[in-house]
């Protein structure tokens, strides 16, 4: 019985998770941890169960209410969710981890339980928008996951994450209406919500204005969810002023899931004949992704604060996914998707250690990390792996996806990107050998002496998650036939028709 | 204006209509114009209003934040209790005609959607009420 209905209680359980939580808070605050921590694991198991099911008997589909399709609602699981959806939830169970002792310095006691609550409604956000297969039904999930995610910045102490918060609020209000406009116009034109009927229906109305203005809105819309350049304006203050278990979050599993709406919309909604043949985007989104890259990365190395610069060096890291859209052949978007899970993988990593930095000197800008090496050994050598594998060093995960991009962009014959590839990875190398030059190579500052050397390692509910991500970008890189396994077909899935 | 007879009057008056009205729209939301949603603002509405004539102090006498929260999860715990039931007996999630009633599909369904209603009036209302004395509050200060 349970098996057939995974696809839906993998949405279910984190929704009354969250409102246990709210409950057990109110009885006892020290409950929250667990029930949340509970209820990701339970998830993730689904997740893993899913992803298994899909590869053995292809699609899985599930009708709400027993309605059938084109009138109800359909959730639908082929490779490339069960693909995101492992990959977001291994993510959200790692910052929950790391959340329970790493929150204690940075929010109010009081706020403890509506931090979990909130968050397990971001996570049953994320999760809806990856296995729904109704557009309407993801614009839902989208404004539950960003109306968490608005909360969740602000929730901190810092007293600058509530104007970062309000900007991050205005722009992603902006973003969700444009994507409403969107679907608002093609339920008009077509009178559908649900993506694989509207997949079925559109191609006859591919000339039509008002297809074209709604590709246009969504577009719009999903490049501001993703922080596409130039439209990341909200991302730097929101990612540097929030807690770090936030940052962690939200650079992971918020912006991951934004690129997953924006491929399945593209892909699977448009279809490769609309977005190839009659509007050529994708030429565009390659040129925006390699300004993204380049201006990311040179403004990464202009900043002093080191969650800032992470927060840029992911505007850049976003233009990698967005350059493998837009070259759209078989081997560039196998890269852009394993750059899902390797992003998520070193930036998770990347933020946790700086969070931990915080949580265990106070320091978050560059310099005063200087020797910082001799007394937290193991979440410097952390910082270390991660950096390497979002510079593209052999054998992590980072090379390998941006191997494929390459190789997609050479393929296509567009040898100027695979330029740009290697420039980004030489900038990011720029950004990152400073700080590594920081923390191995330098002597501390005299007023920071005392607070270097009675520095710690975080303890092990921080650490363990730092170091499964560190590993996981190696391991991740030496075994990628495993997630290559699940992402060739469903960049079949994805090409289809071309 | 706490000492005003003619607010507090018009108000005590008026508060026992918008309440029944109030669950008039959350009962026929699943067959006529309304609904959980609409209902449960009106209800909210109801409260609001003693918050503004008596005073908010009053108004948290009559539904303190603890029952807000309370309510709002009572609301939703409804709601996937009976998405959760109909898994139970066999049928999809809010297959609301797989519960084994003795009424026909047409019916169940209707009641079934009758209870979900609810729990959304439910919630609305306390997360509505709640939101106005998080905003009163602030004003306050």
């Amino acid at each position: 019985m349970i098996p057939d209905h995974l696809t839906i209680l993998v949405v279910i359980i984190p929704m009354l998770g969250a409102y246990t939580t709210l409950l057990a808070g109110w009885v006892k605050r020290r409950f929250c941890f667990p029930i949340a921590m509970v209820t990701i694991c339970i998830q993730f198991c689904i997740s893993l169960m899913l992803l298994y099911q899909v590869m053995k008997t292809g699609p899985l589909h599930y009708n709400l209410g027993n309605w059938l399709p084109p009138w109800g609602i359909e959730y639908v699981i082929d490779p490339l969710n069960g693909f995101v959806l492992v990959v977001l939830l291994f993510l959200s169970l790692l910052c929950c981890m790391y959340s329970r002792r790493c929150i204690v310095d940075e929010i109010e006691e009081k706020k403890i339980v509506g931090f979990y609550t909130v968050f397990l409604l971001l996570i049953a956000g994320v999760c809806g928008i990856a296995v729904t297969g109704d557009l309407f039904n993801l614009y839902v999930f989208l404004e539950i996951s960003s109306l968490a995610a608005y909360a969740l910045v602000a929730s901190g102490r810092e007293k600058k994450a509530i104007f970062a918060s309000f900007n991050y609020l205005i722009m992603g209000s902006v973003s969700a209406c444009f994507i409403l406009i969107g679907i608002g116009y093609l339920y008009i034109a077509t009178g559908t919500l649900n993506m694989a009927d509207l997949a079925r229906l559109l191609p006859p109305l591919y000339g039509s204005t008002i297809i074209q203005c709604a590709f246009i809105f969504f577009i719009v819309g999903l490049s501001i969810k993703t922080a596409l350049f130039p439209l990341h304006l909200w991302l730097p203050d929101a990612y540097s002023y929030a807690p770090s278990a936030v940052s962690a979050l939200i650079a992971t599993v918020m912006s991951k899931v934004g690129v997953y709406a924006l491929i399945r919309i593209l892909f699977t909604v448009f279809t490769p004949a609309f977005i190839i043949m009659e509007i050529p985007v994708m030429e565009l989104f390659c040129w925006i992704a390699a300004i993204a890259i380049i201006v990311g990365s040179v403004l990464a190395i202009t900043q002093t604060d080191l969650k800032r610069m992470l927060a840029y060096s992911s505007v850049s890291q976003m233009g990698y996914i967005i350059l493998a859209i837009g070259i759209a052949n078989s081997a560039a978007m196998t890269g852009g998707i394993l750059y899902i899970l390797s992003d998520a993988v070193m930036k998770g990593c990347l933020f946790m250690v700086a969070g931990a930095f915080i949580y265990s000197t106070g320091f978050r800008t560059i310099e005063d990390l200087k020797g910082i090496s001799r007394t937290m050994p193991l979440t410097a050598v952390a910082f270390f792996i991660a950096t390497a594998s979002m510079i593209g060093l052999p054998p992590t995960v980072g090379f390998m996806s941006k191997w494929f991009i390459a190789l997609g962009a050479l393929e296509s014959g567009q040898w100027f990107f695979v330029v740009i590839i290697l420039a980004g990875s030489l900038l990011t190398a720029i950004y990152s050998w400073r700080v590594i030059e920081y923390m191995y190579f330098r002597d501390p500052d005299m007023a920071h002496q005392a607070a270097v050397a009675g520095a710690n390692d975080p303890p092990a509910s921080m650490l363990i998650p730092i170091l499964v991500l560190a590993s996981a970008c190696i391991l991740c890189g030496i075994f990628v036939t495993i997630p290559l396994e699940v992402i060739e077909p469903s960049v079949t899935r994805l090409l289809g028709g071309t | 204006m706490k000492q005003d007879v003619v607010i507090r009057t018009v108000c005590r008056l008026i508060v026992p209509f918008i309440q029944i009205f109030a669950l008039y729209v959350i009962i026929h939301g699943a067959s006529g114009a309304g609904g959980g949603f609409q209902g449960g603002v009106i209800f909210a509405s109801s409260f609001i209003l003693i918050g503004i004539a008596f005073g908010l102090s009053d108004a948290r006498q009559r539904i303190s934040e603890k029952a807000n929260t309370l309510l709002s999860c009572t609301g939703l715990y409804l709601y996937a209790g009976i998405g959760v039931l109909c898994i139970v007996f066999g049928g999809n999630f809010l297959g609301y005609s797989f519960i084994p009633l003795p009424l026909d599909s047409a019916a169940t369904r209707g009641l079934m959607a009758e209870i979900v209603e609810i729990g959304i009036g439910i919630t609305v209302m306390a997360v509505m009420t709640s939101i106005f004395y998080d905003i009163a509050v602030k004003e306050d200060m």
